[in-house]
């Protein structure tokens, strides 16, 4: 029993059954394939995260953003600037309490580099209704490159608890054909 | 040696009891209920304002309420039942005194006034910061002073299980190796001094950080190293609800490891790759690379997952092994439907096995997958997976034990035992309900820790989908039917100890315990002489069910923007 010391003192050398002998095997290849598949997705998929980050202040983050939203800002909406960055650029995400600034304006099918961080606290980057969560801390810049491949009105939530307004804290994403 | 006059001999089970350790088993476990009560509370008002209809609580409170839930249920409750699991796997079981029951006593004291001075720093209303209490977001002082103190405490209560295995050891009260269900609390207790000391190391420089003794904390290698305690605590859980599942096949059906051999090598999977998991909460974050990624959430190739996927077979391969030894042959599930399912601490254990495999487990992996992850990150999937993990494993096999140890420890019978008999059925019924819905939440993209998803307060809007309000709803209907059931387990538990008819005791004279079905069940190795087609049949369905839900989940990340 399990609950008495083994009643076979050298228990090391008992045989292993079979039918737990196929099931180790079984399942510790089912673990290689789940590990490989990793890998795999790396060279075949589309949907990666790149290791590119840099460390920055709010003061630097700021700076950059408002270059950009100085250069290309489109029109105004509920007081937040809507930018429309030309296609492969350089675009910048701010997130602090309790808002996603500015609102961004992107071609279906073209592809940007979009760097977020935050100015304060941790936020969270959750994409809907396409489903996409990353994780903004502040003093890191994290940049991912991607393309919208449908037309339509985005929402940026805020998915890591950030205090008493979290959950009044979301932004925009356009995508125009 | 041992004063003889400090035992007492179980007349059930004819276990030689150490009273000093009795007593603290009795204690822990007690704080560890009146805690589960709390925590459960708090769970059930935070399930009522998520669900868009009822919307209990205001912001302020829904957020102190889910801090204190998070607190009370994953941190105190089960921390406390471990500490009783400890020293009733090694002073109990191994039939020794406990070592330096004083020093135990100082333990738990501790860990009370760890736990008491959290809670009240919660309660306070200045730390709301989740139980995870990511920088920079600041708590008052005491909130990070109460989880250091009450870690500590735990602490000792390992130390004391080591020091007990020792005097075992030395002083003969058991012959050959340890007991399986021993050594996977020694497991537990393993990871539990990493878990920590991990915890040590991060919480103690943000203490100082809180008082302003320390100017800066990287909120990066905060999350990293509170999570080397945070995700190791679970692997704690499931190190000790695993020596958990082995008692209770034991102790009700006779169940006798179908390989001692086995069973303790996917023990020491779990001390040798668990505490890789820290990646799982950082998969997408900036800064950290991808092999780091893969290697680390992967626990190395999976290594830890073979080790649960070997428990899933082994655990009801031993019972089905010792119910057909029985004579109950019939068929492929005859042992099954044979099984003593009115018997609350087997229908507990053997639904707390199936859920934690096929909810917690499957899900748990395919969150951990690097980059379907993306779809998946604070999301409510991940408290989908946890709820099925912690609270239909970890807890609701707690609960199953202790209607062996109220008889057992507290000499109780147990009071209405229809209600006990029903109670793990509603709370698994319940359990599984929170959690299937709120995986379902999360899959369509809902934010965890979330007071409003109708974002009523926002400049901008924003609508999740219909179905994704009518999950919130349906999960705050299942929150009530396991705090129904978590109601029943107290009421049955506390009523037992109060007012259960005692049993009577014999002065100590037998030695070691001679279960009497350990001898039904043969001397050595069942599989050897009986074949499990049941178990086969059942692991076959759980590794198909795995496999089309892995890559399913591959196939909704491929539908995604494509992203680099």
């Amino acid at each position: 029993m399990a609950i008495s010391p083994p009643s076979q003192r050298i228990w090391w050398k008992e045989p292993i059954p079979k039918t737990e002998l196929v099931w180790i095997i079984i399942a510790f290849l089912w673990g290689l394939v789940m590990f490989f598949m990793m890998i795999y997705w790396h060279i075949a998929g589309e949907q990666n995260l790149s290791n590119e980050a840099y460390r920055t202040t709010p003061e630097a983050f700021t700076e950059k953003t408002q270059a950009m939203v100085a250069q290309y800002t489109v029109r105004d909406e509920v007081g937040f600037p809507v930018v429309a960055p030309p296609p492969g650029s350089d675009v910048y995400l701010i997130a602090r309490l309790w808002q996603f600034w500015p609102i961004l304006e992107f071609k279906k099918d073209q592809t940007y580099r979009l760097h977020i961080s935050s100015l304060d606290w941790q936020h969270g980057f959750s994409l809907q209704p396409v489903n996409i969560n990353l994780q903004i801390h502040p003093g890191y810049e994290m940049v991912v490159t991607l393309t919208p491949d449908k037309a339509g009105e985005y929402s940026v939530v805020c998915n890591e608890f950030c205090g008493i307004g979290h959950h009044t804290m979301i932004g925009k994403i356009y995508v125009t054909e | 040696m041992a004063n003889a006059a400090v035992f007492r001999t179980c007349p059930a089970t004819g276990l030689k009891i150490h009273r000093p350790a009795e007593a603290l088993i009795k204690a822990n476990a007690v704080t560890a209920v009146v805690f589960l009560a709390v925590g459960g509370f708090f769970g059930l008002l935070v399930a009522l304002t998520r669900w868009p209809a009822v919307h209990l609580l205001p912001a302020d409170w829904f957020y102190l309420a889910l801090t204190a839930h998070g607190l009370d249920v994953l941190l105190v409750w089960i921390i406390f039942f471990e500490i009783a699991i400890l020293y009733f796997a090694s002073a109990i079981l191994l039939n020794s005194r406990l070592a330096a029951p004083k020093l135990a006593w100082v333990g738990f004291a501790l860990m009370l006034a760890g736990a008491v001075i959290t809670n009240v720093a919660v309660l306070q209303g200045g730390s709301s910061v989740m139980f995870t209490s990511y920088v920079p977001m600041k708590a008052a002082p005491h909130f990070y002073l109460g989880v250091i103190l009450f870690a500590v405490g735990a602490l000792i209560g390992c130390g004391i299980f080591f020091g007990t295995l020792v005097i075992a050891r030395q002083e003969r009260t058991y012959k050959g190796s340890i007991p399986l269900v021993t050594f996977g609390a020694l497991t537990a207790a393993i990871i539990a001094v990493f878990t920590i000391a991990s915890g040590a190391i991060i919480l103690i420089p943000t203490l100082l950080w809180s008082i302003g003794l320390v100017s800066y904390i990287d909120p990066l290698m905060y999350k990293t190293v509170w999570w080397a305690m945070g995700h190791s605590s679970q692997q704690i859980n499931v190190s000790a609800h695993v020596a958990v599942w082995y008692a209770i096949a034991a102790i009700v059906v006779g169940a006798k490891p179908l390989s001692e051999k086995v069973s303790r090598m996917a023990f020491l999977m779990y001390i040798l790759f668990l505490q890789l998991a820290s990646a799982h909460h950082l998969l997408v974050e900036p800064g950290i690379s991808s092999e780091w990624k893969i290697f680390n959430t992967s626990y190395a190739m999976y290594l830890a997952v073979l080790g649960s996927m070997i428990h899933g077979m082994t655990v009801p391969g031993s019972i089905e092994a010792a119910q057909r030894k029985k004579g109950y042959t019939n068929g492929l599930f005859g042992w099954l439907a044979k099984a003593p399912w009115s018997n609350p601490a087997f229908a507990g254990m053997f639904m707390s096995l199936v859920l934690f495999g096929f909810l917690g487990g499957i899900s748990g992996v395919v969150l951990g997958t690097e980059q379907i992850n993306l779809i998946m990150h604070n999301t409510l999937y991940v408290p989908g997976h946890f709820h099925a993990t912690v609270v239909a494993g970890t807890t609701l096999a707690f609960m199953a034990v202790t209607y062996l140890l109220v008889p057992l420890i507290f000499q109780r019978e147990l009071v209405l035992k229809k209600v006990a008999q029903w109670q793990p059925y509603v709370f698994a019924v319940g359990v599984s309900g929170i959690s299937l819905f709120m995986m379902g939440a999360g899959t369509l993209g809902v934010a965890r820790r979330h007071w409003d998803i109708g974002f009523a307060d926002s400049l901008l809007s924003f609508d999740y989908p219909a179905t994704a309000f009518l999950m919130m709803g349906l999960n705050g209907l299942a929150a009530i039917l396991a705090a129904l059931g978590g109601l029943m387990y107290i009421v049955v538990v506390v009523g037992s100890i109060l007012f259960g008819k005692r049993i009577g005791e014999q002065p100590a004279e037998r030695p070691a315990p001679v279960p009497t079905e350990a001898a039904a069940v043969g001397a050595y190795g069942s599989a050897e002489t009986l074949s499990i087609p049941g178990t086969v049949v059942l692991v076959g369905v759980f590794f198909t069910a795995f496999v089309l839900y892995y890559f399913v989940n591959w196939k909704y990340l491929s539908e995604v923007w494509p992203l680099q």
